[in-house]
């Protein structure tokens, strides 16, 4: 099984890199601890007016589509049979778990009152017509799976092959539930905007395709992630890069981009919310960046000759992630108002937080593939 | 799996979940009333914005005074807020002279939670902690179920619940139209020591047939106007009718509210939006209803990819089995 063929990386933990990222990854944690003693006014610049902020919004919402390079291999990989895509399959599980895990643990940062979080699972307070119920949910579940998903790198360290065996005796299944959850959850996290109704902007408020837009574009950065990681991974590993494969990808990529442009423009047209993209304000601007990011690919990998260029193949992979993050942000916080008078923008501490979790995230990704059998063995050679 | 194969049962997928979204088939409308609905109707031409309704709810509900002044006084909320369950607003227009004019003129109106019969809040909440009384109607909150997500905060079109974010221990803070003092006989703090009866406390087909009557009479006829709780002791007293819009806020709004409003200027000018007639907790649960119904289209899923990925996963191992010991 190709799974085999991947190996630890090796090499020194302790680098600058390292060292700098565990320092960002520490003054979040001094942040967070400030937050829990003298509460989220303390830290962050929320209000009634925008209860969420970035927190929610990036860290949780786009964070969790970030991670989508797990679920949209393991969908082509496991589901649409395309064994070729099978290198990609635990890096891209690694990011997913990591940024899937991180955002878990935000959600607990943001939790005003924490220490009841486990009412969401409890019967007799688990409310299942809550959107929120079911992201959360789902999105445990998800990140047990991973784990599970992930479990064959830490037994093949071990050297527990009895263990290993039986579990992949199983992992079908398991497989199964990776694809099925985060397909709810992404789609539902679009679906959580459509209770605010009115207070999201028409540009944003899709009503009952949200789910299908932000599931299309969860797949499509998951697509764009895996490329953007492959690319850093073989620059800062100094690794050979998979080209080949990631212009096939691409491939898919394009056809996905396209019809989901399709579908997002079609609804603008026909809920006839397009004019307030022509109106002089700042959710017009943010929508033209953010359609120009999702067209942008549409141009630089028309054709095939373009796909096997890996500059075009990073570029589009930054560019779509600019667009989803975009979308997000725009439907959770640029295109939110409640009212009058309220306005938003993260404290200092707010955005050191999230900087400090990617930094953890992009630390313990490091500290994983040099020690654990993640990345392609062939490839690896070169350090 | 080629692309074109790829391409076709992406489509399929993304064609189930538009066809499932595109065809409500659990629509489940609004909430009705309830039986017994209580509520409150706030007639902006008789408010005189002396902030008594706000003194007393802030005594009724414990909360700390909120200072707006440099001289910390006494109490002067701006807004509602994690301490401020209900403030009295005024609407301003040039010379502001005459009451209850849109030109030229000022009202006055109240913010306090409109209690709607089919509540964004508790549609948003995942863990129950905003409950809606199947009797009276009143939308209470438990804050030792509350996780602190603040998604009804998000939620609610008024922007009524509030969260004390100040806070280590932060709760949601909003009207509950002093159910707690229900037993000693009281009501709503707010409408029991308004001297003009400008919010009103009641049954809500009572205080919906008190409206009628007021926006039925002619401006400047002589009207009798209770005080307090209708049905309750006779507090009422004489006085004149007033130049009402023509529009019951709170009837048809959003499924309908249980505090309801009249006023002499068009609610859009008072802070009070125009909402659509269906709830957006109605779109929100309709939505998730189809998708996820008895979990029948999850589980099909799941049964499929289980299915696809075990032959999927099984043919892998075959190739890969005799290189590998």
């Amino acid at each position: 099984m190709a799974e085999h063929a991947a190996a630890p990386l090796g090499g020194r933990l302790l680098t600058p890199v390292t060292v700098l990222l565990g320092a960002l990854a520490a003054v979040a944690g001094i942040i967070l601890l400030f937050r829990f003693f003298h509460g989220l006014g303390a830290v962050t610049n929320l209000s009634d007016g925008y209860p969420w902020g970035i927190w929610i919004a990036y860290d949780v919402v786009v964070g969790s589509a970030l991670a989508c390079g797990g679920y949209a291999i393991a969908l082509l990989v496991y589901i649409f049979n395309r064994g070729e895509y099978h290198p990609l399959v635990r890096p891209a599980l690694l990011a997913s778990l990591f940024g899937y895990t991180l955002a878990g643990a935000s959600v607990i940062f943001d939790l005003g009152r924490w220490w009841n979080v486990w009412h969401i699972f409890w019967p007799g307070y688990a409310q299942p017509n809550s959107v929120m119920f079911e992201v959360a949910v789902c999105i445990t579940a998800y990140i047990f799976v991973m784990w599970i998903e992930f479990s064959p790198v830490f037994l093949e360290k071990l050297g527990m092959k009895d263990a290993r065996r039986k579990l992949s005796k199983v992992l079908f299944f398991f497989i199964a539930l990776g694809v099925v959850l985060p397909s709810m959850h992404q789609s539902s996290l679009g679906s959580l905007l459509v209770i605010f109704g009115r207070q999201i902007h028409p540009l944003w408020q899709a009503g009952w395709l949200l789910p299908l837009l932000y599931l299309m574009t969860a797949v499509l950065l998951g697509f764009a992630v895996v490329i953007f990681e492959a690319a850093a991974a073989s620059t800062g590993f100094r690794r050979s890069t998979e080209t080949a494969i990631l212009a096939r990808l691409s491939g898919l990529m394009f056809w996905l981009l396209a019809a989901y442009l399709v579908v997002r423009v079609a609804d603008l047209v026909l809920r006839g919310a397009l004019g307030s993209a022509f109106a002089f304000s700042l959710e017009a601007v943010m929508f033209w960046l953010e359609m120009i990011a999702f067209a942008l690919p549409l141009l630089l990998l028309g054709s095939r000759a373009a796909r096997a260029r890996p500059s075009r193949l990073f570029v589009s992979a930054v560019l779509l992630m600019a667009g989803g993050f975009l979308l997000r942000i725009n439907g959770f916080l640029v295109g939110y108002q409640t009212g009058d008078g309220w306005h938003y923008f993260p404290a200092l501490p707010e955005l050191l937080v999230t900087i400090g979790l990617i930094a953890f995230e992009v630390l313990a990704y490091i500290v994983f593939v040099r020690r654990l059998p993640v990345l392609p063995r062939a490839a690896a050679a070169a350090r | 799996m080629d692309r074109r194969n790829f391409l076709k049962a992406s489509a399929a997928g993304g064609g189930l979940l538009a066809a499932g979204a595109g065809t409500p088939a659990h629509a489940r409308g609004n909430r009705e009333v309830p039986p017994e609905a209580l509520g409150l109707l706030y007639d902006s031409t008789l408010c005189v914005g002396c902030k008594a309704c706000v003194a007393a709810c802030k005594q009724a509900n414990g909360m700390p005074p909120e200072f707006s002044t440099e001289e910390h006084l006494w109490d002067t909320p701006l807004d509602i807020s994690g301490r401020t369950l209900n403030v009295i607003k005024v609407y301003r227009s040039g010379s502001a002279r005459n009451k209850d004019r849109e030109q030229d003129g000022y009202a006055f109106i109240k913010k306090s939670c409109m209690h709607c019969v089919d509540p964004s809040c508790i549609s948003a909440c995942p863990v129950s902690a905003m409950q809606k009384d199947p009797r009276t109607g009143v939308v209470s909150y438990d804050k030792d179920a509350c996780i602190g997500c603040r998604y009804c905060v998000a939620a609610c079109p008024f922007g009524v619940p509030r969260f004390t974010f100040e806070s280590a221990t932060p709760q949601i803070s909003k009207c509950q139209l002093c159910r707690h003092r229900w037993k000693d006989g009281g009501y709503a703090a707010c409408a029991e020591v308004c001297p003009t009866g400008a919010t009103l406390y009641g049954r809500l087909t009572d205080l919906k047939q008190e409206a009628a009557r007021r926006l039925a009479a002619k401006p400047g006829a002589p009207m009798v106007y209770p005080r307090g709780r209708l049905g309750g002791p006779d507090q009422s007293y004489p006085g004149v009718s007033a130049a009402y819009v023509q529009h019951l806020y709170g009837e048809k709004e959003f499924g309908g509210t249980q505090m309801v409003m009249l006023a002499g200027v068009p609610f859009e000018k008072l802070g009070y939006p125009g909402l659509p007639p269906v709830s957006d907790a109605s779109s929100s649960e309709t939505l998730q209803h189809t998708l996820y119904g008895g979990l029948v289209m999850p589980v099909a899923f799941l049964g499929l990819l289980s299915w696809v990925a075990r032959r999927n996963v099984k043919s892998a191992d075959d190739e890969e089995d005799p290189h590998h010991g």
